[in-house]
């Protein structure tokens, strides 16, 4: 069940062009659905226009569990991305995987540990940049040694601990999710009979797995803001 | 990274890097295209919406206050009309009391007159009676005892009849 990644070198720096091409599939398919949610606005919203902002709604509430709106106001934009990005990600792997001369091309990006621990990375770094630029050097450094200086060890382990549960969990999930998909696909749906048993668990694990897709995607979402509320509130 | 299953040879830093572009560039489009205007019409619905009830709310008020007006000022017609009424119904029982006034007056000067009037024809009938009574007795008793009295007697049985007449 392992395939080959279609690896290209450029600049010293190796590219996997399944993930490029997926992420920019991804990056497309969210881009055209926000598009033609915000084609015609107006103040009573229809259709797409309704759907998106209920998705801003939500991840209003997210932010709103987490700080005041008044810091967290502009992660808006950052948590609705996010959301809708992974969200769309992580279904693109279900329907099918397509796999050419043993490389594998279509599958979701999120899949993959390199994207995740990336979107991770680039939240947490965030989390540092607007740590500091909201509350000053002098009160983003005393947050590493609050309550207590004897906690700066664990401040700095968390930090990477955080980085690494964050990305590694949406990786992991999704990753079975489309390994045990490619299992019963691949090797269960061999001659009739196979074909028959692997239909309802296929079923089943995919309805799961549109379930996972959208809890994990919450969950990044929830836990971008609760990283960043640590960071930027002052009363934590 | 390479345990976990990606499988790749070397740095995977392409990936890393396009897709932290990629994510930038995504959000940078997307706040311009579409939650940037999204959250301008969602703002300014809340704003519509804040301002639509503020006037729902003034307007109230002002309907309840005109409501108020209205009734007092109809408590203070209704006051003013059974003021009038009454003030009407006094008039028209002094008028009627001053026109039965007017009317016993009336009718004492009329019957004063009247007595009056009668008492003076009394006067008057008394005194052409009181000559013709002389006149005529003078006639009948000359006729009936001519030459019997004298003139004098005659005289004195006259006045003495007439003294009778006047006492009756």
């Amino acid at each position: 069940m392992h395939h080959e990644a279609p690896l290209y070198e450029l600049f010293g720096l190796t590219f996997n062009l399944s993930n490029v091409m997926m992420i920019t599939v991804t990056s497309a398919i969210v881009f055209v659905i926000a598009l033609l949610a915000t084609r015609n606005l107006s103040m009573k919203p229809t259709g797409m226009q309704n759907f998106l902002e209920w998705v801003m709604d939500f991840v209003k509430g997210i932010i709103k569990s987490n700080m005041d709106w008044q810091t967290g106001g502009r992660f808006q934009v950052l948590g609705v991305t996010l959301i809708m990005y992974i969200f769309v990600a992580n279904m693109l792997g279900l329907p099918f995987a397509v796999v050419i001369n043993d490389e594998l091309w279509w599958k979701s990006p999120t899949a993959d540990p390199v994207i995740t621990l990336t979107l991770a990375t680039m939240v947490v770094g965030l989390s540092h940049y607007y740590g500091i630029k909201m509350k000053g050097l002098k009160g983003y450094a005393e947050g590493f040694v609050s309550p207590m200086p004897f906690l700066f060890p664990l401040k700095i382990i968390e930090e990477f601990a955080n980085t690494l549960t964050l990305g590694l969990r949406l990786y992991g999930n999704i990753f079975a999710g489309e390994i045990l998909l490619g299992l019963l696909a691949g090797s269960l749906a061999t001659g009739f009979a196979g074909t028959v048993v692997a239909i309802i668990p296929t079923i089943v694990w995919q309805a799961f797995s549109i379930f996972v897709g959208a809890i994990q995607a919450f969950i990044f979402t929830m836990l971008t803001m609760v990283y960043m509320s640590h960071k930027v509130s002052h009363d934590h | 990274m390479f345990v976990l299953g990606a499988g790749g040879h070397g740095f995977n830093g392409g990936d890393i890097a396009f897709q932290l572009l990629m994510f930038l560039l995504l959000m940078f489009l997307l706040r311009k295209y579409a939650f940037g205007p999204l959250m301008g019409v969602m703002k300014q619905r809340e704003e519509h919406i804040a301002n639509e009830i503020e006037q729902a709310e003034k307007h109230h008020q002002e309907a309840k206050k005109l409501a108020e007006e209205q009734r007092e000022l109809m408590k203070k017609s209704r006051q003013e009309a059974q003021a009038l009424i009454e003030e009407a119904r006094k008039l028209g029982e002094e008028q009627k009391e001053q026109i039965i006034q007017a009317a016993r007056a009336e009718a004492e000067r009329l019957k004063e007159v009247a007595k009056q009037e009668i008492a003076q024809e009394k006067e008057q009938a008394m005194a052409a009676l009181r000559q013709q009574v002389a006149s005529l007795s003078v006639l009948i008793a000359s006729k009936v005892i001519e030459k019997e009295l004298s003139e004098q007697d005659q005289a004195k049985l006259i006045s003495e009849y007439i003294q009778e007449v006047g006492e009756r």
